[in-house]
């Protein structure tokens, strides 16, 4: 890399069913002054903004980023939009890392944001393309096919993605963002909860939610100004493959392990189970969580659901997963996945509050999307790379 | 700043397309690798820009990755923008290091859904979206606020046209063409006033691709790479009513950034889908009078939404390529009343 | 109403945010009722959803009090003739208001406007939201290879699209083997029985979606093909439904065939040994 970057500053709205306080410029408002604010600037301080979200169809806008200029003090600067389906959110945060250690810009705004209220996320997501029968009833209607196969794979005891959903709500009690707060959760609310996917669960799947996280990154020269510590950026990936060909592997995807491989290889990383300290990442449908902890090398294949019942992935466990309480407790789709990255940076500026790590130096975000075809993640640590 | 040079480039445009997005870009992607000297699992990083609105269906893109070869799993990103925005954010990949090639490319059908409808959809969703304005007539206010303030005449936007269209004759992938004088021109009747047909642009239906390299690399592979000097991009604000609609001041200040007045053009390429505002553009971008623009036709003759500005970049780069040119300016618009610009200095090695 | 911003004045419609400075602004104003024709374009063939079924012209109007523009319509009755720079027009409200934009049902000449009608209620309630329908219509392109699969499900057969090395089988075609981004022009029939791979029971109701709750949705992986496709199982009870099981298409009667993957309505289990995991694993 030519430049260092690190993240000076994150912003998270309130995230919820509905914000019908405020409009879709309001809504990035709150997320990018909340990071401004974190960083100790202005407006005035940023060379340019670039923004993700997922299908605009969510809204019903084409390019809404063209609307929202002037709420993000755009005006006269350089504006993008990047669209990589639900891994957006991570996708984003690498484009503005890379205009930052490209030697482009000295300081951006990065915001990703869905306010998937507007228009209808679940029409938005079943795919009914043309000359194709409308089946796939949404998101969790693509996916929990292939949750069963994994069950199948790995004889994973039926009740991992319980166990999951259990850890991640807690969690989410610690986060004054999330949108669902379930104080009272139990194991046996969430085994009994409607099967809307057969084998997913209501109570195991994210809600739909309107956010926007931000951040603002900032080169070497220009971070470590204010009390709170930057996260250092130690590298980023990612990768895309497509969506249908023979003998894909949708489970554990090539994909999903090169990404990390090339990640471990940027951040020098020999060994992710020993070095990194936690994780953030998409885990849309509480079963993804064993699964994504193969793909990144965090267990052995088939055996990702051992760290969910042995305790590795709680809070307080050896390497703590989605202390935030993740995309099962907040998804926004286009934001999902910088919140992935906004959390991880937060634990290592010693910023997560209540759901804090001790002593979290190194954090893995990670985001995917697509049919499990794109994904984009990155590592933050406390020290410089 | 590491060299970038443009290697190759491929597009194809048809008034309308009966094939589909993926049979349209699988040949032209194929060419500009093939062009570029490069395989395909040497380039680095692939980057695109396209629109779900004009497919119809979220995540349009995704079906994309089949037609450009994705496995084994590649690097890849993609814009919700003009494909020009693909480029340069490949140009940034590369500037960071991390990747020494990239195809970028983009695509767009304007035929198969209502168009103004899709536009309107640009506009503020709370106060004019409702009011279902489409681009023309948006882009029609513009050029009747810059003909009351004697920016523009009708005439002038009537010679942006009979030049553009006869200029048009040469370029293959131009659908709209012909000879036709500016007398012929401002006797039709408007179509929006105070714009007619011809001072809109032509639609079509296509794809573009391009191959660029960084440093040596780049002349090992061609003759005459095409360097990127200046790349820089820039917004205004959204309300079309708070704009001087005569007046774009984020081209000014991107083609300042770009570095496109340090030295002489030879001709630019610029992304004017509405006569008057190739006008307002060269005034803007400090484009002199003396300077040829749009000599392949520009949007006037072919208007492949979504990739129009990678089509003038590209354009533009074959043409210092080929020897006609040293040094040009290239320029893509996008939003309503050409809310957002981007311009590209090239210059041949 | 319109909106006090320290650099341009009072802008109309309010914005949240000034245009130079970012920040947000609260100093509502009142302006107009009427104001001048700033530009306009004249609408001579209106288009579906436009305010107006009859000629009309889209106008920039600086309402007095107001340093910016209102983007309207102007209603002259059709007769372009009267439209003109700088005339003075005011607007014409809806009998019924609901706190839209479109309340305004057009700006018309001054001297016919009249006064807007009370709000219902007589208070100012804050507008929480505004709901613009949109309905888009796109004519799709199948494509060469889609084309010629939908043709033949019509006649109760389905082609899937072979590889150029010749090992691999597409259904339905997808106009470039992913894998190489190479075409694959040549398609080849493949049988109407296949193996579900994988599945899902869906509870949750989809406006899209016509299957009556709970139905499974199935990846079905045709004997001849290479990637399986969603559809759905029907006839079957759910505790039965398992990986590896064997199911055959259900065609529309010959008459009612349709040149869409409609023609085949579901899937339905058949009497033939289920596949065992290791078989088809890859395939899921």
């Amino acid at each position: 890399m030519a430049e260092r970057c690190a993240v000076i500053g994150v912003g998270q709205t309130q995230f919820d069913a509905k914000r019908i306080d405020v409009s879709m410029p309001g809504l990035l408002r709150e997320a990018a002054l909340r990071a401004l604010e974190d960083a100790e600037l202005t407006w005035k301080d940023i060379d340019a903004v670039i923004i993700g979200k997922a299908p605009d169809m969510f809204e019903g806008m084409m390019y809404p980023e063209n609307y929202l200029a002037d709420a993000l003090g755009a005006t006269g600067k350089p504006l993008l939009r990047v669209h990589t389906a639900g891994s957006v959110g991570g996708t984003t945060a690498n484009v503005a890392f890379s205009m930052v250690t490209g030697g482009i810009h000295d300081r951006v705004l990065t915001v990703a944001w869905e306010k998937q209220s507007e228009s209808n996320a679940m029409w938005g997501l079943t795919i009914s393309p043309p000359f194709s029968v409308a089946v796939v009833a949404g998101a969790g209607g693509f996916f929990a096919p292939l949750v069963r196969t994994y069950m199948r794979r790995s004889g994973a005891p039926e009740d991992t993605g319980i166990l999951v959903a259990l850890k991640d709500r807690r969690n989410a009690i610690k986060n004054p963002y999330a949108h669902l707060k379930m104080p009272d959760i139990t194991y046996e609310e969430i085994r009994d909860s409607m099967m809307l996917w057969d084998p997913i669960r209501y109570l195991e799947s994210c809600p739909s939610s309107d956010g926007a996280c931000a951040m603002v990154v900032s080169k070497e020269g220009l971070a470590g100004r204010t009390a709170r510590k930057p996260a250092w950026v130690h590298g980023t990936s990612m990768r895309s493959e497509p969506v249908q060909f023979a003998k894909r592997d949708a489970v554990n995807p090539m994909s999903g392990r090169l990404a990390a491989k090339d990640l471990y290889r940027q951040a020098g990383i020999h060994d992710p189970r020993v070095e990194i300290d936690c994780i953030e990442c998409y885990v849309p449908f509480s079963w993804f969580e064993p699964m994504w902890m193969e793909t990144m090398g965090f267990a052995d294949e088939g055996e990702g659901w051992k760290l969910v019942h042995d305790g590795t992935t709680a809070l307080d466990g050896a390497r703590p997963v989605n202390m935030s309480g993740g995309v099962l407790s907040s998804n926004a789709i286009g934001a999902s996945g910088m919140c992935r990255y906004a959390e991880a940076a937060n634990q290592v500026r010693g910023e997560a509050g209540e759901h804090q790590v001790d002593g979290a130096a190194i954090a893995l975000g990670h985001a995917y999307g697509g049919g499990s075809q794109y994904f984009s993640m990155a590592v933050f640590g406390t020290e410089k790379p | 700043m590491r060299d970038v040079a443009i290697v190759s480039f491929a597009q194809s445009n048809a008034e309308c397309e009966v094939r589909n997005e993926v049979e349209i870009l699988q040949p032209v992607s194929a060419e500009a690798v093939k062009a570029s000297g490069l395989a395909r699992d040497e380039i680095d990083f692939t980057c695109s820009g396209s629109s779900d609105w004009l497919q119809g269906q979220p995540f349009a893109f995704v079906m994309a990755l089949d037609a450009v070869g994705s496995w084994p799993p590649i690097k890849e990103s993609h814009v919700e923008q003009d494909g020009a925005w693909a480029l340069y954010e490949a140009w940034v990949k590369i500037q960071t290091g991390e990747v020494d090639s990239a195809l970028i490319y983009s695509f767009g059908k304007t035929s198969p859904g209502d168009i103004g409808q899709v536009q309107a959809l640009q506009l503020d969703p709370y106060c004019v979206t409702p009011l279902w304005p489409d681009f023309d007539s948006v882009s029609a206010i513009q050029a009747r606020v810059c003909l009351t303030a004697g920016v523009v005449t009708e005439k002038q936007m009537a010679q942006v046209a009979a030049r553009s269209m006869p200029d048009a004759c040469d370029n293959p992938n131009a659908v709209r063409k012909g000879e036709f004088s500016v007398e012929e021109l401002l006797a039709k009747p408007y179509s929006a006033s105070p714009l007619r047909d011809h001072d809109c642009p032509a639609n079509s239906d296509g794809a573009t691709a391009m191959v660029v390299v960084a440093g040596d690399r780049a002349k090992e592979l061609c003759d005459r790479p095409v360097w990127i000097r200046g790349f820089d991009h820039r917004i205004d604000p959204p309300a079309l009513g708070v704009r001087d609609l005569t007046r774009l001041p984020s081209a000014a200040v991107a083609a300042a950034k770009a570095g496109a007045v340090e030295d002489k053009i030879d001709f630019a390429e610029i992304t004017a889908p509405y006569s008057h505002q190739e006008i307002l553009l060269r005034r803007e971008m400090g484009i002199g009078d003396d300077v040829r623009v749009n000599p392949s036709g520009g949007s006037l003759a072919a208007h492949t939404l979504m990739s129009c500005g990678l089509n003038r970049i590209g354009d533009a780069a074959m043409r210092i390529a080929s020897g006609d040119g040293d040094r040009a300016l290239a320029h893509a618009g996008q939003g309503p009343c050409l809310q957002q610009n981007l311009v590209i200095v090239l210059e041949g090695e | 109403m319109g909106i006090r911003s320290g650099t341009a004045g009072v802008l109309v419609p309010p914005v949240e945010y000034d245009p130079q400075t970012a920040e947000a602004l609260e100093d509502f104003v009142d302006v107009g009722p009427g104001g001048e024709v700033i530009s306009y374009t004249w609408v001579s063939r209106p288009r579906p959803l436009q305010p107006l079924q009859r000629p009309f012209a889209y106008a920039l109007i600086k309402l007095d009090g107001a340093d910016s523009s209102l983007l309207h319509i102007v209603d002259v009755g059709g007769d372009a003739v009267k439209m003109e720079i700088g005339m003075r027009v005011a607007p014409r409200w809806k009998a019924e208001r609901k706190g839209e934009i479109t309340d305004i049902e057009a700006f018309v000449a001054e001297g016919e406007a009249r006064p807007a009608p009370p709000v219902l209620g007589g208070d100012l309630r804050p507008v929480k939201s505004i709901i613009t329908p949109v309905r888009l219509e796109y004519d799709f392109s199948a494509g060469r290879e889609q084309s010629i699969f939908l043709r033949a499900l019509a006649t109760g057969k389905i082609l899937g699209a072979r590889s150029p090395g010749g090992d691999l089988v597409y259904v339905p075609p997808r106009g470039a083997d992913p894998r190489t981004a190479e075409p694959t022009p040549e398609l080849v029939e493949v049988s109407d029985k296949g193996t579900v791979v994988t599945y899902s029971i869906i509870r949750v109701p989809s406006e899209n979606i016509d299957f009556e709750l709970p139905y499974v949705c199935i990846n079905v992986l045709l004997d001849g093909s290479d990637i399986p496709f969603f559809h759905v199982l029907q006839n079957c009870e759910l505790d039965a439904v398992r990986l590896g099981m064997r199911v055959r298409a259900k065609w529309l009667p010959p008459d009612e065939r349709v040149e869409s993957v409609e023609s085949i309505q579901y899937f339905e289990p058949i009497d033939e040994p289920d596949v065992p995991f290791e078989d088809f694993k890859e395939y899921c």
